[in-house]
């Protein structure tokens, strides 16, 4: 499309980082970046070092591999150690290591374990093996979880017995609130993902913007959408305001997708549930409703196990609320790298510490 | 990752869609969208569509700024 061609044009990049600079803004502006595509772009493009010195870009929960927990992984490998199951995962998640293995050493081991592009593979591989049970782990937020829910209820409809969801799937509003009310990390605006928005809408920030008074601003992941926004946090923060924006409004709409959210609360139920780096929070997990309930690849484990997260000098869990930058970590570049990563902010492709690793941060 | 792309789409059927990018096919789930059709441009993400895509309003972020037409103007004669 020509739109991604001038979505770059160097030109208009120059013309929006001087509009940035023309707002004068004196004082140091913290903005967190949710998602970690957004990152990836502010790196990759080189935005972050032509930015005015006093915005300081923060990087948020945004990664969902990063957020989830060791308990999933561990729950994940017990399920792969079985040999009647296979399971279906994105692909980042198989080099993360619960407390004490990860899905790519059982894969060494002789385990079943399917890398897939879409969760419409998962339901592929249930029918095609019907001697097996077929597991896919739910991993991601908003964007992610109506395609979960989209292939669970088609499981339904075909009457297989043998799919299940192990869900981590997590929604993005109420950890920005929890952000918005932590003290230690001072965020003066969101710039708010943009796909998690095409499903959730516009509105989605109102609390943020509103009871916390934080200047929300959606953006798309070119580099001129990003910098529209920046600019647009920028001007609520000089005006003071806190109000919420839509610079992507070519993809996202103030409600968002109805399809996608009714499916979400159809096939699934909102309770309180836990995050790395954060603890638990309240209202923020989607597990399988009573409906589908025969889908939930939790009973096939069991009890629930608890851990504690593994004990390192791993800092993941601060990385993700966006209390230290990965360089501050002890691992970083030394013990942890992308060919052998501590934690999942150096597994993923959108996890901060590779980001910063890949480019330099 | 948030790499959803604009895809155009090139079929219909029932509640999935055939879409392409400079030559690369797809089939997509498209039972999140209502009445798509032929030529419209939607996003893709890991097998669904998700949303459509909105071209006024990418031409509106591209001039969001005044002073950009010119920038533009030359971009597009390139």
């Amino acid at each position: 499309m020509r739109y991604e061609k001038l979505l770059r044009d160097k030109n208009l990049i120059k013309e929006a980082l001087d509009k940035i600079r023309s707002l004068n803004l004196r004082k140091n502006v913290n903005i967190m970046e949710v998602c970690g595509t957004h990152t990836y772009t502010f790196f990759r493009f080189g935005l972050r070092r032509m930015l005015p010195e006093n915005i300081h870009l923060i990087s948020g929960p945004g990664c969902p591999v990063c957020i989830t927990e060791d308990s999933f992984i561990d729950k994940a490998v017990i399920l792969a150690r079985d040999k009647n199951n296979i399971i279906a995962t994105f692909g980042d998640l198989i080099k993360v290591r619960g407390t004490k293995s990860s899905l790519e050493e059982e894969r060494a081991l002789g385990a079943n374990i399917n890398i897939v592009y879409s969760p419409s593979e998962a339901i592929d591989l249930a029918v095609t093996n019907p001697g097996k049970r077929i597991v896919f782990l739910g991993v991601g937020f908003e964007t992610t979880a109506p395609l979960s829910a989209s292939i669970v209820k088609e499981a339904k409809q075909k009457k297989l017995d043998n799919f299940f969801l192990l869900s981590a799937h997590r929604i993005i509003p109420p950890a920005l609130n929890v952000l918005c009310s932590d003290k230690e990390i001072n965020i003066d605006g969101f710039l708010c993902p943009g796909h998690v928005s095409a499903i959730i809408g516009a509105e989605a920030y109102k609390e943020a913007a509103q009871k916390f008074h934080k200047p929300c601003v959606i953006g798309g992941f070119e580099p001129l959408d990003m910098l529209i926004a920046m600019y647009k946090i920028c001007l609520q923060v000089k005006e003071g305001k806190s109000i919420v924006e839509n610079e992507y409004d070519r993809v996202v709409r103030q409600r968002g997708n109805p399809a996608a959210i009714k499916l979400l609360s159809e096939v699934f139920y909102v309770k309180d549930a836990s995050w790395r780096g954060f603890g638990t929070i309240k209202k923020s997990g989607l597990f399988l409703n009573e409906k589908y309930k025969n889908f939930d690849a939790q009973k096939l484990i069991g009890k629930e196990i608890k851990v504690k997260n593994k004990l390192t000098n791993c800092r993941c869990a601060d990385v993700v609320k966006g209390k230290i930058k990965p360089s501050e970590c002890p691992l970083f570049r030394k013990a942890c790298n992308p060919e052998k990563p501590f934690g999942p902010c150096m597994v993923s492709f959108e996890g901060s510490c590779r980001i910063y690793y890949e480019y330099g941060g | 990752m948030c790499l959803a792309y604009p895809m155009k789409v090139i079929e219909v059927k029932k509640n999935r869609a055939i879409v392409d990018a400079e030559g690369i096919r797809r089939e997509v789930n498209a039972e999140f969208l209502k009445n798509i059709k032929i030529g419209d441009y939607v996003m893709v993400h890991a097998g669904f569509a998700i949303e459509k895509f909105d071209e006024k309003k990418a031409r509106e972020t591209i001039e969001y700024f005044k002073e950009y037409k010119d920038a533009l103007r030359k971009t597009l004669k390139r």
